[in-house]
């Protein structure tokens, strides 16, 4: 070796190539033997904030109020594909790894909004969206939407699950949100999203009307029902949420589904 | 480096002697990101540790083989590697905390106490004292990032893992948790005390001043 010259032309290729190589294949096993997890995790993971949304796990755990594992729990419920623009189930649809935030910057599968419309700033919206949706003996239990909508810093992502009645709210959870800790990240607080189940969707001449609001209108006004504190210091976040739940429940979003729904029931 | 260094050295100095977060003021970036919950912490910090080990260890094995015109570019390969694989680990075994610290697990590839590492040490020394060096930088850092998180965590949200440590307002308790320890800069106050404390006990820590700033003479021209 004591001809060896590591600075050579030669050297310097093949140490280059050989390290991409190896470097290469172990970034590759690793990806290719955790895959089947990953899957699995996201998976989890999207059945979690819909039930948490729904409201139906225990706070702060990953539990059922019943005790019950996630996907126990999320046996119940149903996958159904929605046309959105004319609120009809689309029966023979390919739903397994369908992403419908993706599918919205497709030009074939989704409609751009104009100015006056987008009003949660997503620019274009797909045409078909995934739903959820509990069935009991009754018939409808819960309906869950997946929601989504420009805040302050950038977009919310989140589930909103609607009663039986199908103008009830039962539940507000976020799932990804870059809101500032302490100010817009309350909506992650538990004592705010408490304060969801049981608000009106729809006033009484069936005009959309979720409201955040400074100060309550007197609890016994047609009004109230419609209402949900705002978050302090958080303006543009309220905002953003107000108009999330109205454009998703409003007729570019899930309201003709829920118009459908109601006539059938 | 003169003599070769022991075992001990390497990873005991790192600590309190050489800390590369208040010494050296390196990788603060990450250390302000991570340390708002415990939680977090101690999973960066196992990251940076792997990383860092097994970086120098990497470095140190082909060191002699490496040409000089590349090396920066061969050890930025090795650690890219490494964190790619720390970070498809993460996502399939803690995908809750993987979900939140996904990037700034990414960015340990810029973390410049790893690539200092590589480049300063491992680049000149064996393998097997290369990975312990490696691994005393890291826990090193990892001693400063568990103390502001102990400080950041309980101070801001009032539990420590997930338990209550002051009962606050919101459960009915009687603290009123602190918003600015919940943001980043909060962490910087914090790394600056710890510096001043350390500097303060050890003396030899403290840099001599660059310039001295010279009085100013100026304003009895203007008289």
């Amino acid at each position: 070796m004591a001809e060896f010259n590591k600075d050579s032309l030669g050297n310097t290729l093949f140490i280059a190539i050989t390290l991409c190589l190896v470097c290469a294949v172990v970034v590759s096993a690793a990806n290719v033997m955790l895959k089947p997890t990953h899957a699995l995790n996201r998976e989890l993971d999207q059945k979690e904030n819909i039930l948490r949304a729904a409201g139906l796990l225990a706070p702060g755990t990953d539990v059922g109020l019943d005790g019950r594992s996630i996907p126990e729990i999320f046996k119940d419920f149903s996958v159904r594909a929605v046309d959105l623009d004319s609120g009809e189930f689309v029966d023979d649809f390919e739903q397994k790894g369908y992403d419908a935030i993706r599918m919205s910057k497709d030009r074939a599968n989704s409609r751009a909004l104009t100015e006056e419309e987008d009003t949660i700033t997503i620019r274009r919206r797909e045409n078909i969206g995934l739903v959820y949706i509990k069935q009991d003996e009754q018939g409808l239990e819960k309906l869950v939407i997946p929601v989504r909508g420009y805040g302050l810093w950038g977009t919310l992502f989140g589930y909103l699950a609607i009663d039986r009645d199908l103008s009830t709210i039962s539940g507000l959870g976020f799932y990804d949100h870059k809101e500032t800790p302490g100010l817009g990240g309350e909506v992650d607080n538990p004592a705010w999203k408490d304060k969801w189940p049981g608000v009106h969707l729809f006033g009484v001449d069936g005009k959309l009307g979720v409201r955040l609001v400074k100060t309550r209108s007197p609890a016994d006004s047609p009004a109230a029902e419609h209402e949900v504190d705002a978050l302090s210091g958080a303006t543009f976040t309220t905002r953003g949420v107000q108009n999330l739940v109205n454009f998703w429940t409003g007729d570019l979003g899930y309201g003709p589904l829920i118009e459908n729904m109601k006539t059938q029931s | 480096m003169s003599s070769a260094p022991t075992a001990k050295e390497v990873v005991v100095g790192p600590i309190f002697n050489n800390n590369p977060i208040a010494l050296q003021v390196l990788g603060i970036c990450s250390a302000l990101a991570v340390t708002i919950s415990m939680s977090k912490t101690l999973v960066m910090c196992a990251a940076v540790i792997f990383v860092t080990a097994m970086s120098n260890f990497a470095v140190s094995l082909i060191r002699n083989r490496i040409p000089m015109s590349i090396r920066i570019i061969v050890q930025m390969t090795v650690i890219a590697s490494l964190v790619i694989v720390v970070d498809q680990v993460l996502k399939a075994v803690a995908y809750d905390i993987s979900k939140s610290l996904s990037v700034f697990v990414g960015l340990i590839i810029t973390n410049c106490i790893v690539m200092g590492r590589a480049e300063a040490f491992a680049m000149s020394n064996p393998p097997w004292i290369s990975l312990l060096d490696g691994f005393g930088t890291a826990v090193g850092y990892s001693a400063m990032l568990i103390a502001v998180a102990l400080i950041r965590e309980p101070l801001g949200t009032g539990m420590l893992l997930g338990y209550p440590i002051l009962p606050t307002v919101a459960t009915g308790g009687w603290y009123v948790p602190n918003g600015l320890l919940l943001l980043p800069p909060s962490a910087f106050f914090i790394v600056a005390g710890f510096i001043w404390a350390l500097r303060s006990w050890k003396t030899t820590q403290v840099e001599a001043p660059e310039y001295q700033i010279a009085a100013n003479v100026q304003y009895r021209g203007a008289m």
